[in-house]
This record gives C-alpha cells, structure tokens and sequence, in this order.
C-alpha cells in the first residue's frame, strides 16, 4: 500500500488512533474507572508516537552489542535508532504511573463519599 | 444530541489534525541534532553500551532527579488523601477467600520477582532496563504479596528508610560528581573500566541502583496505602 510506507508510519496510525479512541472514551464513557483506562490508552498512544518520531529507517535499538556493527572508536552513526525520544518516553511513563496513581486514589474517595462511580451523580458543582 | 455532536467534532477535529501529521510525515534516514552527538561520543564518553540509559542517568541525570522527586510526592499525596482514622488502623480487611494456587505460587515467585528486580537495574546500562524498570518489577512483588494475602503486613519502617536512604544517596553521589569530576551527576567519579563489564560505566550502576531501590519502595508505598485505605469499608 502506498499510504502505509513504513514501519514509522504505522507506529505513527496506531499512535494516532490510540489517541482518538481515548479521547472517545473520556468525552462518551460514565464510569470514571471507564475513564481513568481511557486516560491510560491516550497516554499509551502519545508515548508510541514520540518512540516513533525517534525511528530511523530500517536502524535497531540504542544499545551498542554485536548486532550493532562496531566501527572504530564505537562509531554507531549508521546502526541506531535515536535514543533521546526513548530517554523522554521514560520519564512520561513515570508521571504517566504517578498521574494514574492519584486518579485512582481520588476515584477511591469518591466512591466513599457516594458509593457510586457515575460521574453524573458528582453535580456539587454544577448549578 | 448536541452533546454528542460536539463529541463528533471534537474528534474528527483532531483526526484532521493527525490526518495531515501523517500524511506529510516522512520517516527519517539519519540521526539528527544532538542524537548524533551521543551516538557518536556516548560510548567513550559515558562508557555505558545501552545508550538511553547513558542519556537518562548522566546526560540528562538532572532530569531523572526531578523524576524521582515526582514520584515521591505523588506517594506523599496519595499517603495524605487515604490516611486511616485513628479507630480504623486496627481493623481488618474482610475478603473473599484467596486460591490455594495463588498463596503456594506468590511464595515461590515473591523471592523470584524480588530477584529479577534487582538483576534489571544492576543491569540497567548493559542491557534494557534500568533503575525505573527494576523498581516496577519489585513492587509487582509486592502486589503479588498483597494479592495472596489481603492482610499482609508491610514494614513501613525499611520501606520509608530504604526509600530515604537511597534518595540521599542519590543526591551524594551527584554532589561527589561536582567534587571529584566535571559536574552534578559525572559518572566519571569512578573509572569508566572495561566496555560492556558489569562494574564499568562509572557511577551508573551505582545511580541506578539507588534509582531502582527508591522506586521499588515508593511503589511498594503506594500499593501498601491502597491496601490499608480497604479498612475503612
């Protein structure tokens, strides 16, 4: 197919659609564990795209072993894929796992207040 | 039916928005910008063969403190929002009954977890890994530990001085870096040995190390809150 070219493009759809099923999910579903996952998936996709804006053509991972072909004083130019997108996806993870963490402990206070998880049902606010 | 128009159009909006990222993006052939410059000087500069490790610990160490920090005070919130009431702190949590595979399976893969755990942060500049990875697959021990036995009691006292510890030693071992070396956070504070060994890559195992404990015991923290919260009902 034409309009799926390579590997970094179909990273960048499945990035592109994740996000958009969860952007779904948070706008359409009640239950607020329903909307954490979404959170979660939206999450996931945005960390595949910034994995694949790093991809190089037809490179493998940053780790320098025998299957990266090992050039005079570790030249490894021409054999990796970039490596700084991975380092920043590492950090997203772990705010992604605290942000998650803390929605979920909020979910859990306010299943205690009103023994329900309807989002409808929390119209304090609303006037 | 207006809401679910609005719905409609927020997300063909952005499959607009993708729609044109995509079709005009072109994957690249060659490492760009600063990429580069590690690829090429990461090795001899760092010593560490798994190159994002070599970014996440030296290159951008700073970076992963204020990452650690993160996570402590995502623990600290979560500690304040499900704090226990006095006359709740004795109780018991009711549950259905656990399996008999489960409790005999948790007992002989807890030690197991516990060990992958650690062989993945020590590991953590030679191989996939690191001291994020390594404290995750810790505090799944913990989970398992919890699952298996609702009423597992977990010492806050080593989870809080394991966690204060290496946090500290964390920020030592980057001080040492400005005494000894170029700067917060050089691993060139020991010898960068041979490439590829399990002790080379200077300071980075020992980083990561504190790295991987500190995660594994905020985790194992916020796991431990979530199972005490369960008193309460």
């Amino acid at each position: 197919m034409e309009f799926i070219k390579d590997l970094g493009h179909i990273s960048l759809l499945i990035a592109f659609l994740l996000m958009l099923v969860g952007f779904w999910g948070i706008l359409t579903q009640k239950n607020i564990v329903k909307i954490i996952i979404s959170f979660t998936i939206i999450e996931t996709g945005i960390n595949i795209l910034i994995v694949a804006l790093g991809y190089v053509l037809g490179k493998t991972a940053p780790i320098i072993d025998s299957s990266v072909a090992q050039e005079e004083g570790h030249n490894v130019l021409n054999a990796i894929v970039d490596p700084v997108p991975q380092a920043l996806v590492l950090t997203a993870i772990v705010i992604g796992f605290g942000v998650t963490a803390l929605m979920l402990a909020y979910a859990m206070k306010l299943y205690n207040a009103k023994k329900t998880l309807e989002i409808s049902k929390f119209n304090d606010l609303k006037w | 039916m207006l809401r679910k128009l609005l719905i409609a159009f927020v997300l063909v909006g952005f499959s607009i928005i993708f729609f044109n990222i995509y079709s005009t993006y072109e994957t690249k052939t060659e490492l760009t910008g600063i990429a580069q410059h590690y690829a090429e000087k990461g090795a001899s500069e760092v010593g560490a063969p798994n190159l994002v490790t070599a970014i996440v610990v030296t290159y951008r160490g700073f970076d992963t403190l204020g990452e650690v920090t993160i996570l402590f005070l995502t623990a600290s919130i979560i500690a304040f929002f499900l704090k226990l009431k006095e006359e709740d702190a004795s109780k018991e949590i009711v549950h259905g009954e656990t399996t008999e595979i489960l409790v005999t399976a948790s007992q002989v893969l807890i030690p197991l977890t516990f060990l992958f755990g650690i062989f993945v942060f020590i590991n953590g500049h030679l191989t996939p890994g690191g001291g994020f990875q390594g404290g995750a697959i810790i505090a799944t021990g913990v989970a398992l530990m919890i699952m298996a036995n609702p009423n597992a009691k977990i010492n806050y006292h080593v989870i809080h001085w394991v966690e204060s510890i290496s946090g500290v030693s964390f920020v030592l071992v980057g001080i040492l870096g400005i005494v000894l070396a170029g700067g917060f956070l050089d691993n060139k504070i020991l010898g960068l040995g041979t490439f590829g060994d399990l002790f080379s890559a200077g300071a980075i195992p020992i980083i990561y190390s504190f790295v991987g404990l500190k995660v594994g015991a905020e985790i194992s923290n916020i796991l431990s809150k979530y199972q005490q919260s369960q008193k309460e009902v």
